[in-house]
């Protein structure tokens, strides 16, 4: 018995709520949830456009080289902000280039507790604004989106980052521009 | 615990009750339960429908999703546009071209969409030019206005722009009778009887681009033609057309043209006009008018003048056009989906009068003629009557139809839409609008096809409908729900005024053609910059070329010196990007023309004549990326006699800089 007052009296109480003058708060409660709909839905990795040009997402999607970059965006929850209009540079170490890294590193970084580990190695390889490669010369320091810099190193016409990670080719994207990258760059420690 | 269950029940029935207590009343009594589910639709949802909008003085066309009532775009047609460029940019700047020179503004009232086998297909939909007389038509894969022609020999386009069932022809009947161009015009206006003319226009629409080309004009009485709609399916070979001002008056129309107790229908059969033409009758008529087209390729707009038009005077050729008595000038000029009821609605009459197309065809054949107008047979009005709606309302102006055999018809004077049924010609519902409607529009209502569904009437008087803006209100228009046999009121909206008509389309139908953006390589324009290497500054004598590209997040290039006072410069801005959705802006300071709106992989042209030395920022005018607002640039300009060289530069002096530095 006690427990189906409880019922009835739970059933009053919206009811009250829509004729106490509180509309908007009702409403509002019902944009929040369509919202979440949308969120859930994903963002502008979802727009189905055939016609415009691949941004830097779809191009590595394309990439059989950049499996486990992909892989590792989608963990980080970066396909969402790489599918915005930028524009980006991205280097984008290719599948050997993350297994030069020791066993277990990037079965550590996938594991759902290292995600923001993850989110700063992925974003310690991104730039706001789309660099050409006349643009890139020797002794440059990019301040990457993670927080940490990168400095560029040019010695006949070979583009290298940090002096490890060598530029193999680049691809022009609708949003930005990838560099293919044969290492890992590593930001460095927390201080 | 039985106690405490009754107790709660009560309390649960208490709240019941006083929630029907808190109900709103008066207006809100009118609307159904369910209105706001029916149009509400769902954030990243579509519309079942695209709606177009007549922009009446405006001059513009709006799009809106039906049943949500969104404004999603509003297409510049007839006027200068400072959101797109249009009539700013030097590529737009000739679609508002006309023989008496640019006209920055007119006043657009009526569009009606292609049509195949009478029904709307969604490639274009064409718009008249009530002022300054013309026919636009807009291409429904870019949202862009294609074509615009100029049309001569009339005043006040307003009988314009309707279609026949396979797009062949689209209408443009004058408002104003006038002399005709060729004659001389310089004459007393009380010479009205003798020196004014009426015409109207069939421009043909050629079945695979469009291209509009005026193949013909019928010459007749001076008089005010209003409205029309072409036939349908038996009727499909006939155009009718609504006229007042029988009377022939020239001054204080409101007395002077309500006199006669009837005025006409005009039902034309254009096959013959047709036949007529072809077989090189009519007379070669001298006149002026502009035909402007934008072409995609080039991203730029032409505007050449057209000279000579075909006219065909009905007093020569009896068997095109009848007229059939209309009591007190008729309006709304409306042809039902079978093509066998044509509604004529007489704004000051009592009644709404049917006419039969059968009938019509038999008085012809049997001339059962009441004398002519002008030379005109006129047919004996029963003999055309199928039959007539008593009592309706008050003020009737437009009608529509929904498939199912009812027309709806709006009242200005009583405020209302009314249902009827066109076979008993029995009133089946009526419903008012908020407030003085004066077009209707159903989805497809004026095709053989009608989609139904819903209906919108646009409205002439706003008041108390929305929060007050001072004394200017946007004109407020009303979806209703007709797909039961009452009519229910869903949604009240502001539009962008003045719409008159409007047409509605299954949104499958254009979708699947959108364009999201213009191919790189296949931008024609003789300016275009093909990549940031080819960008330049080029001077002829006092002009400058700039041909400049935007790509986020900079232009190239994006510093420039060498301009002088005296200089007239273009910066022709081409839009690398071939992404969808990421225009980009142009402005320079103290242009004294507007800034440039840019689409993916076009080119739009600026004209700047700099009138002080010094330095003038550039920047990007659409929030293009995270980097937008670093999206600018330096020119500098020189005295007049300056020895400052061109140079142009993007992050450093390039290479051609240097060299013409070093000069």
């Amino acid at each position: 018995m006690k427990t189906l007052c409880k019922i009835l009296a739970i059933t009053a109480l919206p009811l009250l709520i829509s004729c106490n003058q509180t509309r908007t708060e009702t409403e509002t409660v019902n944009g929040t949830e369509s919202s979440t709909d949308a969120i859930s839905a994903g963002g502008q990795e979802n727009v189905k456009d055939d016609d415009s040009q691949k941004d830097v997402v779809k191009v590595a999607v394309g990439s059989p080289d950049h499996t486990t970059l992909v892989a590792a965006l989608k963990q980080a929850e970066l396909v969402t902000s790489l599918s915005n209009a930028g524009p980006f540079t991205v280097f984008a170490p290719t599948n050997e280039a993350f297994n030069k890294l020791p066993k277990g590193t990037v079965e550590g970084l996938m594991k759902d507790d290292k995600k923001e580990d993850l989110q700063n190695v992925l974003q310690y390889h991104v730039f706001m604004s789309a660099l050409s490669p006349e643009s890139l010369t020797d002794g440059q320091t990019l301040g990457m989106v993670n927080g940490d810099n990168v400095t560029v190193n040019v010695k006949d016409g070979v583009v290298k980052l940090n002096n490890s990670a060598t530029v193999i080719t680049s691809i022009r994207a609708s949003n930005g521009i990838i560099y293919v990258i044969d290492g890992v760059l590593l930001p460095p420690p927390a201080k | 615990m039985k106690k405490i269950l009754l107790t709660a029940i009560s309390v649960t029935a208490f709240i019941m009750l006083s929630i029907s207590g808190c109900k709103p009343k008066n207006a809100a009594d009118s609307i159904s339960g369910d209105a706001a589910e029916r149009v509400y639709v769902a954030p990243g949802k579509y519309d079942e429908l695209y709606n177009f909008v007549s922009g009446g003085f405006s001059g513009q066309v709006s799009v809106y999703g039906i049943p949500s009532s969104r404004l999603f775009r509003v297409i510049p047609v007839f006027s200068a546009d400072p959101e797109s460029g249009w009539g700013y940019n030097e590529e737009t700047k000739p679609m508002l071209n006309t023989s008496h020179g640019e006209v920055p503004w007119d006043d657009q009232h009526h569009l009606d969409l292609s049509q195949t086998n009478g029904e709307s297909d969604g490639r274009w939909l064409f718009a008249n030019a009530n002022n300054t007389p013309r026919v636009a038509r807009i291409d429904l894969k870019t949202f862009r206005t294609s074509e615009i022609i100029e049309i001569p020999n009339s005043a006040g386009n307003h009988s314009s722009p309707f279609i026949t069932e396979n797009s062949e022809y689209v209408v443009a009947g004058t408002r104003f009778s006038v002399p005709m161009d060729d004659k001389n015009g310089d004459v007393p206006i009380d010479t009205y009887k003798k020196n004014f003319k009426g015409t109207i226009s069939f421009i043909s629409v050629a079945p695979t681009d469009g291209n509009m080309k005026i193949a013909f004009q019928l010459l007749l009485p001076g008089m005010n033609f209003d409205l029309s709609h072409s036939g349908k399916g038996p009727s499909s070979g006939w155009f009718f057309f609504s006229t007042y001002n029988s009377e022939q008056a020239h001054t204080l129309l409101e007395v002077n043209a309500s006199k006669n107790d009837k005025d006409y229908i005009l039902a034309v059969n254009w096959k013959k006009a047709e036949e007529y033409v072809k077989a090189g009758k009519g007379r070669k008529q001298t006149v002026k008018y502009a035909h402007n087209k934008y072409d995609d390729a080039t991203h730029s707009a032409t505007s050449e003048m057209e000279n000579e038009v075909t006219v065909i005077d009905v007093k020569d050729f009896p068997d095109i056009v009848y007229m059939i008595p209309c009591p007190k000038s008729p309006h709304g000029c409306d042809v039902d989906p079978s093509g066998e009821y044509i509604v004529g609605s007489g704004k000051l009459a009592a009644l709404i009068p049917v006419f039969s197309f059968s009938k019509i065809q038999k008085a012809i054949a049997n001339k059962t003629f009441d004398g002519n107008y002008e030379g005109i047979p006129v047919l004996k009005y029963e003999s055309a009557l199928y039959g007539e709606v008593k009592k309706p309302g008050l003020g009737p102006l437009h009608t529509e139809f929904d498939g199912n055999g009812n027309a709806y018809t709006t009242f200005f004077i009583s405020s209302e839409i009314v249902k009827w049924n066109v076979k008993d010609l029995k009133i089946l519902d009526r419903h008012p609008t908020y407030y003085s409607p004066g077009h209707l529009m159903i989805p497809g209502g004026d095709t053989r096809k009608p989609y139904g569904k819903y209906l919108i009437a646009y409205n002439k008087i706003t008041k108390d409908r929305f929060l007050p803006t001072g004394p200017e209100l946007a004109q407020s228009a009303q979806l209703f729900d007709i797909s039961g046999d009452k009519m229910k009121l869903l949604y009240d909206y502001p539009s962008i005024g003045e719409p008159h008509y409007a047409q509605a389309i299954p949104a499958d139908k254009i979708v699947k053609n959108s364009v999201k953006i213009f191919k790189l390589e296949a931008n024609k324009h003789p300016y275009v910059t093909m990549g940031e290497k080819k960008s330049k500054v080029v001077r002829e004598g006092n002009k400058v070329h700039i041909y400049m590209t935007a790509m986020r997040s900079h232009f190239s290039p994006d510093n420039i010196e060498g301009i002088k006072l005296g200089d007239e410069v273009y910066f022709h801005v081409t839009n690398l990007e071939q992404d969808w959705d990421v225009p980009h802006g142009f402005a320079v300071k103290g242009a004294l023309n507007a800034e440039l709106l840019i689409m993916p992989g076009e080119t739009s042209t600026l004209k700047w004549v700099p009138l002080k030395t010094g330095m003038y920022p550039i920047y990007c005018t659409d929030f293009c990326s995270a980097l937008h607002q670093e999206m600018s640039g330096y020119v500098r300009v020189s005295p007049k006699g300056s020895n400052v060289p061109i140079s142009f530069s993007l992050g450093k002096n390039s290479a051609a800089a240097d060299s013409l530095l070093k000069k």
